[in-house]
C-alpha cells in the first residue's frame, strides 16, 4: 500500500516479460541498458489502440449519456416530442415562446432562485463555523465529526420522511412549540406553500452541513495556526480572529462551496417532493425547475418531451449563468 | 487521602491542554447542540420505529423513548410490504454500478494519466464537457433514450447512464499521477507489462482514490431518488428510495412505525460502509486527490 519508498517494488509475476520475445520492442528492450526509458519511455511498448480500449467506456458513457442528451435537448426543444414516443413534429420556436409566457415556468424559477439565494450564504457560512468547531482536537472529537456526517449518509428519501413527521401537524415540533405554550394552534408547516419552500430549504442545508464541513475541514488545515496564536496574543477575541483569519484563509474553499451549492440547488427536486407531497406543494406552488421539466416534459400521459426539454434549456442557461459568475467572481477576488 | 491530592495535581495540566474550562465547556455544548440537530431526527425515527402498536409516535402523548422496545415492525415492514423485494433491486443497482464505475473509471485514469498517446487531450475534453451538463436538464432526452432502447421500468436503465462517471476517471487520473516515476521505471526493469505494473504497482497505490470512488458511488446509487423515479413504474421493480416515498404517500394505510423500520434498514448499509472505510475515505480525500 505505501509507495514512499524509492526501494524496487517487487511486482509478481513480473519475471514473464511483457513484450513478447521476439518482437522488434522486446529486441529493443534488450538493447537498453541502464536507466529505464524517459517519461514516454512506457508508450513505446504500447500498441496505438491499447488507450483507446481502456478508455472506450469512458468516452462512451460520457457521449451517449452527457453530451448527445445535451445535443438531443437543444434538438428536442424546437419539437413536440411524446415522453412514450409517437411521431415528433418540428414546432419551431413555440416552446420558447410558450415558455415565456407560462406563469408556471416562472413560478418555478423564481422558486430555485430564491433557493439558491437563500441556500447559497448559509451553506458557505455554516458548514465552515461548523468545521472550525470540530476543528480542535479534544477528547472525542472523531464521534462528533463523524455523527454530524451522518446526514449526508442518510437518503433524501429518508431525511424527508423524519422532516416529514417532526414537523407535522401532531408532529414533534408542533407537539413541543405547543407544550411550551409558544404556540396556540400548528404551524402549517407542510400546507403552507412559503413555510414548505423554507422548510425544504432547511433539509438541503441540514443535509450538506456534514459534507461541507469535512471539504472546509480540510482546507482550515492550510491556514497558519500561528496567525491565530499572534492575534490572540495581541488580544483578538474568537470572532475578530474567525473574520480575519480564517475566513481570508479559506476564501477560495468558501468560493468553491458557494459555486456548488448553488449549482446544487438549482437541481433540487427530492425534498421538494418529500415536504411537499408530489404535486411539489398546494398546487404546485413549490415547485422547482426541475419538478417541472419533469412534470411537464416527462408525465405519460399529458407530457411533452420537448416542451420539457425547453424548460431544460433554461435550466441550463441558469446554471451555466452562475457557473460564469462565480469564475468571475473568482477571477477577480485572485486578482 | 494522598492520592486525592496529586489527582487533580496531575489531571489538571492535561486538561488544560486542551484550552481553558470555560471555553472547553462552551464548546462541548455547541458540540451537543450540534449533535442533537443533526443525529436527532434520525435517532428520533429509529427510537419510534422500536415502538409498538399501543404507543403514540405523534401527539401529545407521544414520549421520546418506546417504553416497551420491539422489533415487531422490522417483522411488519417485510411482511406488509415488499421491501425485500426493493432492497433486492436496490442492491442490483448498486453492485452493478460499483462494478462498472470501479473497472472503468481505473482504467481510463491510468490511460489519462499516461503521457504519449494521440488523442489524450481530445479524450479529456469530451470527459469535461460531459460533467458540464447537470443530469436534471438532460434527463428528458436521456428518458427518451433509455426508452428507445426498451428499458423503462428496467433495473438496467437505472444503472445505464451511470456506468462511469467522468468525475471518478478525473479522480483516479490524479491519484495515479500522485504514482512516483521512479517505481514504475524499476518495475519495468524488472520485466512487468503494462497490466501487471497497472494491477500490482498502480492499483494499491491509489487505495485511498479507489474507496472514494466505491462509498460515493454506493452511496449516490442507493439514495438515488429522481432517476428511478422517472424509469421505473411497476411495485416489483422499484429500488429502496422508491418504496419507501410510496409509502409515505399512502401513510394513512401503513403504520408509521414500520415505515421508520424501512428508512433504518435503508440507512444501515450506507452506515456499515461509512464505517468501515472512513480510515482510507478520508485519507483519499485528503490526498489532494478530490477536486470536488
Amino acid at each position: 500500500m505505501t509507495t514512499d519508498t524509492a526501494r524496487p517494488v517487487p511486482v509478481p509475476g513480473a519475471e514473464r516479460t511483457a513484450t513478447a520475445p521476439g518482437t522488434a520492442a522486446a529486441r529493443l528492450r534488450r538493447l537498453l541498458p541502464g536507466p529505464a526509458p524517459g517519461a514516454n519511455g512506457a508508450a513505446m511498448y504500447r500498441r496505438w489502440w491499447l488507450p483507446w480500449l481502456w478508455t472506450a467506456p469512458a468516452i462512451g458513457c460520457a457521449v451517449v449519456f452527457g453530451v448527445f442528451p445535451f445535443l438531443n435537448t437543444l434538438l428536442l426543444s424546437f419539437t413536440d416530442a411524446k415522453p412514450l414516443g409517437g411521431a415528433a413534429g418540428f414546432v419551431g420556436l413555440d416552446n420558447y415562446t410558450r415558455m415565456l409566457g407560462d406563469s408556471d415556468f416562472w413560478l418555478a424559477t423564481r422558486n430555485s432562485v430564491l433557493y439558491a439565494l437563500i441556500v447559497v450564504p448559509l451553506m458557505v457560512l455554516l458548514p465552515l463555523l461548523l468545521a472550525v468547531l470540530v476543528e480542535k482536537n479534544l477528547p472525542g472529537i472523531g464521534f462528533f465529526r463523524s455523527a454530524f456526517y451522518t446526514p449526508v449518509l442518510a437518503s433524501s428519501v429518508v431525511v424527508g420522511l423524519s422532516w416529514q413527521w417532526l414537523l407535522a401537524d401532531d408532529g414533534l415540533v408542533n407537539t413541543w412549540l405547543q407544550k411550551a405554550h409558544l404556540i396556540r394552534s400548528a404551524i402549517p408547516f407542510l400546507s403552507d406553500s412559503w413555510l414548505i419552500l423554507l422548510c425544504a430549504m432547511g433539509l438541503t442545508l441540514w443535509k450538506g452541513l456534514g459534507w461541507y464541513m469535512v471539504f472546509y475541514l480540510a482546507a482550515l488545515g492550510n491556514v497558519p495556526r500561528e496567525l491565530h496564536e499572534a492575534a490572540a496574543m495581541d488580544g483578538a477575541g474568537p470572532a475578530r480572529r474567525f473574520w480575519h483569519i480564517t475566513v481570508p484563509g479559506v476564501r477560495q474553499a468558501m468560493m468553491l462551496v458557494g459555486t456548488l451549492t448553488g449549482i446544487g440547488s438549482l437541481r433540487v427536486f427530492t425534498e421538494i417532493y418529500m415536504l411537499g407531497s408530489s404535486t411539489g406543494g398546494p398546487g404546485g406552488a413549490d415547485r422547482t425547475l426541475p419538478f417541472y421539466i419533469r412534470d411537464v416534459g416527462l408525465d405519460p400521459l399529458t407530457g411533452n418531451a420537448g416542451y420539457g426539454s425547453a424548460v431544460s434549456v433554461a435550466l441550463f442557461v441558469l446554471t451555466l449563468g452562475l457557473t460564469l459568475l462565480a469564475q468571475r467572481l473568482t477571477k477577480e477576488d485572485e486578482a | 487521602m494522598t492520592t486525592a491530592v496529586e489527582k487533580p495535581r496531575r489531571l489538571l495540566p492535561r486538561w488544560r491542554e486542551y484550552g481553558r474550562p470555560r471555553e472547553l465547556v462552551v464548546r462541548y455544548l455547541l458540540l451537543l447542540l450540534v449533535l442533537g440537530l443533526t443525529v436527532g431526527p434520525l435517532l428520533w425515527q429509529f427510537l419510534a420505529s422500536l415502538k409498538g402498536t399501543g404507543e403514540d409516535v405523534f401527539g401529545r402523548n407521544a414520549s421520546l423513548l418506546p417504553h416497551h422496545p420491539t422489533l415487531r415492525a422490522y417483522r411488519e415492514v417485510f411482511e406488509q410490504v415488499p421491501v425485500a423485494t426493493y432492497i433486492r433491486n436496490s442492491l442490483l443497482v448498486v453492485v452493478l454500478s460499483v462494478a462498472s464505475q470501479l473497472v472503468f473509471s481505473t482504467t481510463a485514469g491510468y490511460m489519462l494519466s499516461k503521457p504519449g498517446w494521440k488523442g489524450r487531450k481530445a479524450v479529456w475534453v469530451v470527459l469535461v464537457a460531459s460533467m458540464m451538463f447537470p443530469f436534471e436538464s438532460i434527463m428528458v432526452s436521456l428518458f427518451l433514450s433509455i426508452r428507445d432502447l426498451g428499458l423503462v421500468d428496467n433495473l438496467v436503465g437505472v444503472w445505464l447512464p451511470g456506468f462511469v462517471g467522468a468525475i471518478n476517471v478525473l479522480l483516479m487520473r490524479g491519484a495515479f499521477l500522485a504514482v512516483p516515476r521512479e517505481i514504475e521505471d524499476s518495475a519495468m526493469l524488472d520485466g512487468a507489462n503494462e497490466w501487471q505494473r497497472f494491477r500490482h504497482l498502480y492499483l494499491p497505490s491509489a487505495w485511498g482514490a479507489i474507496m472514494v470512488v466505491v462509498v460515493n458511488t454506493f452511496i449516490s446509487a442507493w439514495d438515488d431518488f429522481l432517476w428511478p423515479l422517472i424509469v421505473l413504474r411497476s411495485e416489483n421493480h422499484m429500488t429502496l428510495t422508491l418504496g419507501l416515498s410510496r409509502l409515505q404517500s399512502s401513510s394513512f394505510g401503513y403504520d408509521q412505525r414500520v415505515v421508520m423500520a424501512g428508512s433504518v434498514i435503508s440507512v444501515v448499509p450506507v452506515l456499515v460502509l461509512f464505517v468501515i472505510t472512513q480510515r482510507w475515505f478520508y485519507k483519499g480525500v485528503s490526498a489532494g486527490a478530490v477536486k470536488l
